[in-house]
This record gives structure tokens, C-alpha cells and sequence, in this order.
């Protein structure tokens, strides 16, 4: 665990909670809606397809694809990587997407591409938060 | 609402003063509420209207609806402080729209000012640790817009083939007409190869394919047909306008290669207006970013989806151009400071006006201003004339 990670953390609220908690136990956890049926990501306490109230918790799989990224060269203060790093927007098999960063493979346009396959990870930073990231699969 | 009562409220209301902030760019002596009124006096003085007229005060940036009033000493019967980022300037005109022909309010005063540079004033900013964007997306690094524009422009690439080289093209013609104010910030002409070399900040975007950052403020004054017609200015008519938002934080961005808000809105100001693309004479697309300008010009209908690229290669937008797009020089060269939509307003009055010198495009009656507010997160359109 990094001695004095100084990068922004999350603040879990009611609705997250179980989201962060799942991270710290390195298991990555959706969302569902009951009564539609749409998987969704961030956590709410109401299905953005249908504003139903009737949601549940799943884990997922683990695995998506790099929707879209940046290698970020001046990021302003206290990155969470080394700079220059990778931001993401990974789409989940699920069918939701959720920004992160890319780790294990060099942080060059040149070496990614759009839709390629990767799998999280998980990125103990804290005594009390732990970062979903992912990986070339 | 139907498409009828919409259309019947084209060229109802129109802008008579428009103005600045005597000076944009660093002003460290000055807070963000002192430019606010800069703005408003010479709004008002450009209108040839008192204080005392202003019976709606529409505003935005770190104040409440009650703060801009008070400091300004206006005992408005209506505010508005509707935030959606850089473009809700453009959308409180559709607000006045509103007002105007509901008869709350005859003579609105719309106002900006931002200490975006020296943060005097500017206290509250950034995103709490527990909101959306301080839990999903600060902890990866977002840092400034950069970073998340970045990620509609590399999807943009990659489903249309557009280069960074056209990307460049927009920066390279934004500067040539920056050198054509005496008030821009840069005035020194760049080339393609200039922007491809300048400092990385978030591939796919250098330097110069980002915006400047600086201090500003700004004001319109708006009223009813029937009051404009006693204003000392040439009357500048709202003919069309609409507003849109498709999502907050970039990662739920519907498509990253398609401005959705942008095709809404635009699709809502053109059929208010009844203008056709060809009657079109001056574009002011706000340019926080190379990429911004191209995702509005497809997402407006100026070309297809993907063929935003293509378009502004050969400076088409450049002056001299066949398009004439973001004559003070932009964001990218004139001045932006964080919420930059008054600057695409204020700029197209006074062309419309026939008031810009040497960057003025000859007989330009129709205009069209288009914002981004948050990272493409909500757009608003405004079709502007001379004529009724």
C-alpha cells in the first residue's frame, strides 16, 4: 500500500457504499433494475431506465473493453500514477461504463487502442479505499 | 409545447446592448462580482437603459440568484441562476424567451463575470469528494477538462478516422483571427506544425489545442419587440434557440463521438428560426477544446456525423474562408474565462452590428452561437439576425 497517496479519494455515500465496500473486498459490483432489467453504473437508489425503485446488487464479471481513453501528460495536482498515466472509460460486459485508469500497458496512444479487451484489478491506495483499475486481458 | 407556439415567438425578442468587461485577461485586480458589473454598466450604457429598467436579473457563476442583484443595487421581480456550464448564457436567452412573451419581465439583463485566471472570488469551486464526479472520476486522475474532452476527441478519432492534424486546423484559423483583435490575448500566427509541437497536456490534445484561461466578464441586455423598437441600438432579433443536456460526468457520456445535447438544441433553435444552414452567415462555436467546434458542427448539421474534420481542413474557417467561424479569436485565443458562452454572444451582436473593424464579416445578418456547459454535457443554440 502506498505510504502517502495523495491523489482525490471517494467519500461512499448511502447509495455507494456497497460499491466501495465491494472494491475493498476486490470485487466489482453493479447495479440492476428488477423491473426493467437494466444493469447500470453509478449507484443509485433508482433505475435510471425506468426510475423504478425495485433495484439489486450483482457482481460483475470483471472483464470490458477500452471505450475511449487519454494518456494524460499534465493532470494537475497529486495524480493518482506515475505521470504521464492512462485515463479510461471502460465498457463492461455488463453494457455499462465506468472511468478508470489503465495499468500494464505503457502509457503511449501508440500501444492502445479503442475496444480493446481488458479485466479490473484491484489498487489497494488506502487503509480505507480501494480503486477499481484494469488491465490488457 | 407545439411547434407552432414556438415558431410564432421567432424574432419576439431581441438583444439592445451587449458589451464586456473593459478588459478581459489577467486582472488580478479585479473579483469575479467587480467584472459581473463591468459588464452590466456597459451592457446597459450600449443599450441606452437605466438600472432602473432591469426587471429580470439572469446570471450564473459562483452567486446565488440573490447575489448579482444586490451587488448591482436591482430589485429584480425575477431571477435566474441557472448553471449548466459555459453555455447558459445561450440558454437564459431562451429564458427571456420565456419571461418576455409570458409578460413577467419586458427588460432582462443577463450578466457574467469570472476571475477564471487570478480566482479572485472564486472561492466553492471543484467537485465535492462524495458527488458523482469526486466519487466516479476524480480519484483516476480527471484533473482540468483536458482530460475528459481528450476522451470524446480519441473516440472521435477512432470511429471517423479524424486527425490530429485537423484537429490543429481549428486552433490555426482561431489564431488568424485573433490576430485581427487588438483585444485577443494571442496575437502571434501559429501553423499546424506549431500546435503538433507544442507542449503534450492529454493526448490527443497539445497545448494549443487547449483554451487560454483569464478573467471576464460580460452582459446582455434583452427585451420585447415592442420596447426594442424605442432602444438606441440596432436591434439584434432572437429568431431560434434551445437548450439540452444528455448526461454530468463524461464517463456516462451516451456517445463519446456524437454530441447528443448539441443535435437536440440545434434541432430546436434552426425549427424556432425557420433559417436554413445556407442563410447562415457567421458561426461563434464555443472552442474550450480543438475537437468542441468539430463535434458542433456536425452535431448542428453544417456537415454529416465524422465529416467534421474534412470540413475545417484548409482553414475553411479561417477569414478569407468560406466559413467564418469564431471571428474574436475564440477561446482557444481570445479569452475564456471558464464559462465563455457571453463571449460567443457578445461577439455576434457586434458583427451583426457591423462594429468589428478589421475581423468584421462583411454584410453578416444571420448568426448562430452554440456552447458546451460541463464536458459536453449540456449545449444551448441561438439564432441571431438583423432582420426579423
Amino acid at each position: 500500500m502506498p505510504e502517502d497517496y495523495k491523489a482525490p479519494l471517494p467519500r461512499p455515500t448511502p447509495e455507494s457504499r456497497p460499491f466501495w465496500d465491494g472494491c475493498k473486498q476486490h470485487e466489482l459490483r453493479l447495479q440492476r433494475c428488477r423491473d426493467c432489467g437494466e444493469a447500470y453504473f453509478y449507484p443509485r437508489n433508482v433505475c435510471p431506465g425506468c426510475l423504478s425503485a425495485n433495484v439489486e446488487w450483482f457482481r460483475a464479471s470483471g472483464h470490458g473493453k477500452v471505450h475511449t481513453f487519454s494518456v494524460v501528460y499534465a493532470g494537475g495536482r497529486n495524480p493518482p500514477l506515475e505521470l504521464p498515466f492512462v485515463l479510461a472509460v471502460i465498457e463492461l460486459d455488463e453494457g455499462v461504463r465506468v472511468m478508470s485508469n489503465l495499468v500494464g500497458v505503457p502509457a503511449d496512444p501508440e500501444q492502445i487502442r479503442c475496444d480493446m479487451p481488458v479485466v479490473v484489478e484491484f489498487a489497494d491506495v488506502t487503509e480505507q479505499v480501494t480503486l477499481p483499475r484494469f488491465r490488457p486481458a | 409545447m407545439s411547434r407552432e407556439k414556438r415558431r410564432a415567438q421567432r424574432g419576439t425578442i431581441a438583444i439592445v446592448g451587449a458589451a464586456e468587461s473593459d478588459v478581459v485577461g489577467k486582472q488580478p485586480e479585479k473579483s469575479a462580482l467587480m467584472l459581473h458589473a463591468e459588464g452590466a454598466r456597459n451592457a446597459l450604457a450600449d443599450a441606452g437603459l437605466s438600472v432602473r429598467d432591469v426587471e429580470a436579473v439572469l446570471s450564473t457563476g459562483r452567486q446565488t440568484a440573490n447575489d448579482i442583484p444586490e451587488y448591482l443595487g436591482i430589485r429584480p421581480r425575477y431571477m435566474d441562476n441557472t448553471q449548466m456550464g459555459g453555455c447558459s448564457f445561450i440558454a437564459h436567452l431562451e429564458h427571456a424567451l420565456g419571461l418576455i412573451n409570458a409578460g413577467v419581465a419586458e427588460v432582462v439583463l443577463i450578466t457574467h463575470g469570472e476571475s477564471g485566471r487570478s480566482r479572485i472570488g472564486m472561492e466553492g469551486t471543484g467537485f465535492a469528494p462524495e458527488s458523482p464526479a469526486g466519487q466516479y472520476e476524480m480519484p483516476f486522475g480527471i484533473g482540468g477538462p483536458a482530460t475528459r474532452y481528450a476522451l470524446a476527441a480519441a473516440r472521435h478519432m477512432h470511429e471517423y478516422g479524424t486527425t490530429r492534424e485537423q484537429l490543429a486546423e481549428v486552433a490555426v484559423a482561431t489564431r488568424k483571427w485573433a490576430c485581427l483583435n487588438p483585444r485577443a490575448a494571442m496575437r502571434e500566427p501559429i501553423t499546424v506544425a506549431d500546435v503538433l509541437q507544442s507542449r503534450q497536456v492529454s493526448w490527443p490534445f497539445n497545448l494549443l489545442d487547449c483554451c487560454l484561461v483569464t478573467d471576464g466578464g460580460g452582459a446582455l441586455v434583452v427585451t420585447s419587440a415592442e420596447r426594442a423598437a424605442d432602444c438606441q441600438q440596432q436591434p439584434v432579433w432572437v429568431l431560434g434557440t434551445g437548450e439540452a443536456t444528455c448526461h454530468a460526468i463524461i464517463s456516462q457520456m451516451p456517445r463519446f463521438h456524437v454530441w447528443d445535447a448539441a443535435i437536440r438544441s440545434g434541432e430546436r433553435a434552426f425549427e424556432m428560426s425557420g433559417a436554413r444552414h445556407a442563410d447562415i452567415d457567421l458561426a461563434m462555436f464555443y472552442d474550450a477544446f480543438t475537437i468542441v467546434p468539430i463535434l458542433a458542427l456536425e452535431a448542428l448539421g453544417f456537415c454529416g456525423l465524422g465529416e467534421g474534420g474534412p470540413f475545417v481542413a484548409g482553414q475553411r474557417t479561417a477569414p478569407g474562408g468560406a466559413f467564418p467561424m469564431n471571428t474574436n479569436g475564440g477561446g482557444l485565443s481570445y479569452t475564456h474565462s471558464g464559462m465563455y458562452g457571453m463571449y460567443l454572444l457578445v461577439e455576434a451582436v457586434k458583427q451583426l452590428r457591423g462594429e468589428c473593424g478589421e475581423r468584421q464579416v462583411k454584410g453578416a445578418k444571420t448568426a448562430i452561437c452554440h456552447g458546451t456547459g460541463g464536458i459536453l454535457s449540456a449545449a444551448a443554440t441561438a439564432i441571431l439576425s438583423t432582420e426579423r
